[in-house]
């Protein structure tokens, strides 16, 4: 009966994307007559600005392969596989839905502040014209814009990692994708409240981290904790490839949000890069005045923790903010997993929580002390009033992305349950919901 | 005929293979193993959550030695083993019943060697 009833749910799907195709060919041709109709403004395409999009958009895709090395690393070893396929389906599962109807609720033309229109359903109207307001492709815009909400579920996998069942990721990541990630990112991005109270957030401060780190907050708590004791990372060389990885494709998410290579671009990837630097150096740095030795975990930890922070800021801030930014956010960080984390109890496997979201919130806030006209003539008020925006952007987001997140994982749970069963979890993710395993014992 | 399993720190392997060498006993089954002894581990700190007690890396003997064979095989490893300092490891002689050797079919003092 069971095997029936997946017969039938697969007709299904099969159907759904044979109509998809069919719409999709008649939006290709409209796409065509749009382009045609376009012509004119084609023209103030600019050819520079385009390569460095066209390239960034490589950059950040890279990110998500990096995020899956990173966790997948600090994962043990029987459950490796399930946090690199997550995070991979991640990149597929989203890239249909954003094409398909994503990008539209987060870019289509307003509604009431709150959602974008279908104008762009299946990329209709989206072609080589202008993205309004800039000198690069409608098409490149989104395909960059793709790539945030490609990698912003797959950082809640740090949260869920070593016991969320495979099918229940696949159905959250799509729910998640639409009924989070879209409005937030339109809110904040796509011309939505947020973006009118004139919250400051060059590349995702809000709509990623804050958002993805909120999702993992409510994903640890709906999902308990995991069975028996907690192993140590059981490839720390893994997780320093892909927070290397996550260094170098970084520069792709923030410079790569000036929409154009021009100064704004260099000043994003500077203060990306020296605020990087100096919470890694201050993660480790802490480590070693307080148990005795600069942790390899500690400083990737940190590094991370730097991205996170100046990614709001970087368009905003000088490199004296970004200074500021980077130490910043690795001491709170620092002190959250440290101190508060064991206070509280739950079980945020690779502290999602704790790095995207603390650092997040902390990077959002410090946008508003830090922003100077003279770096960004977009930054539109003095630090303080900036930051009681940036603090209601903050507020806002975490309260809908927390509590949005709560109800769909509860919705998942009680139809096809989260959780994998208790012997799955003690045999490990990658046997159980794979039939593979990472490592071979024999040769 | 006895088995003799000896477990010593990963760094004195080569002093002790080289002593076993000079007393002429050349078969040794060697193994990376964990464990620990006295000195119960040493903790380990992953993003501030301290791991007390994490298993210790050992290296891990096994050699087959006919009678007159046991005292200098006990005195390579002492030898080779010794740092003086907690951890150095055991020495464990048991006694053995039976060898084959599965190429020939041998048994016994015969097919130690």
């Amino acid at each position: 009966m069971y095997r029936m009833c997946k017969r039938v749910g697969l007709a299904l799907a099969v159907a759904a994307l044979c109509w998809l195709g069919s719409a999709g060919s008649v939006t290709a041709q409209d796409a065509e007559a749009v382009v045609e109709a376009a012509a004119e403004p084609a023209a103030a395409i600019d050819s520079g600005n385009t390569a460095w999009l066209l390239a960034s958009s490589g950059l950040v895709l890279l990110m998500t392969p990096g995020l899956a090395f990173f966790y997948g690393g600090l994962v043990r070893k029987k459950n490796i596989l399930s946090v690199l396929m997550q995070c991979f389906m991640s990149m597929c599962l989203v890239t249909v839905t954003w094409v398909v109807v994503g990008y539209s609720l987060a870019f289509g033309t307003d509604i009431k502040g709150l959602i974008g229109g279908l104008d762009y359903l299946l990329l209709r109207n989206v072609g080589a014209e202008p993205w309004p307001g800039y000198t690069i492709p409608h098409l490149v815009f989104m395909a960059f814009q793709l790539k945030f909400a490609m990698i912003t579920p797959a950082l809640i996998i740090g949260a869920c990692a070593e016991r969320l069942k495979f099918s229940a990721f696949c159905v959250f990541t799509v729910l998640w994708s639409l009924l989070v990630y879209s409005p937030v990112a339109h809110w904040v991005w796509g011309g939505g409240f947020i973006f009118d109270w004139g919250a400051l957030d060059f590349a995702g401060g809000t709509v990623v981290h804050i958002n993805a780190g909120m999702a993992a907050l409510a994903a640890a708590l709906v999902l308990g904790k995991r069975k028996g004791s907690v192993s140590p990372p059981h490839s720390l060389p893994l997780a320093v490839l892909g927070a290397g990885m996550l260094w170098f494709g970084w520069f792709g998410f923030n410079a790569g949000s000036s929409l154009a290579a021009d100064g704004i671009a260099a000043n994003a990837m500077v203060t990306t890069h020296v605020a990087t630097a100096v919470a890694g150096l201050a993660w480790a740095l802490v480590d070693w005045l307080y148990h005795g030795r600069p942790t390899t975990l500690g400083m990737i930890t940190g590094v991370v923790a730097g991205l996170v922070a100046i990614t709001p800021a970087c368009g905003f801030v000088d490199v004296t903010g970004a200074i500021w930014i980077g130490l910043g956010s690795s001491l709170i960080c620092w002190l959250f997993v440290t101190f508060v984390k064991p206070k509280l109890g739950y079980d945020d496997t690779l502290d999602a929580f704790g790095v995207h979201g603390v650092g997040g919130i902390w990077g959002a806030l410090a946008t508003g002390l830090f922003c100077s006209a003279a770096v960004n003539p977009l930054v539109a008020h003095a630090p303080w009033p900036q930051f009681i925006i940036q603090l209601k952007a903050t507020v806002v987001t975490m309260v809908f992305s927390f509590a949005a997140s709560y109800i769909l994982l509860k919705l998942v749970d009680l139809t096809i349950g989260l959780r994998v069963s208790e012997h799955e979890e003690r045999v490990g993710l990658d046997l159980t919901q794979h039939k593979e395993s990472g490592y071979t014992v024999l040769d | 005929m006895k088995y003799i399993i000896a477990v010593i720190q990963p760094d004195r392997l080569d002093q002790v293979l080289d002593l076993l060498e000079q007393k002429e006993i050349h078969l040794v089954t060697v193994s990376t193993v964990l464990g620990r002894g006295r000195q119960k581990g040493i903790s380990a700190v992953y993003r501030s959550h301290k791991e007390a007690g994490s298993l210790l890396k050992k290296v891990k003997l096994e050699i087959a030695v006919n009678a007159e064979f046991v005292k200098p095989t006990i005195d390579a490893i002492t030898e080779g083993a010794r740092t003086g300092s907690i951890g150095d490891g055991k020495i464990f002689v048991l006694d053995l019943e039976e060898v084959v050797r599965i190429r020939t079919g041998e048994t016994g003092n015969l097919a130690i060697g």
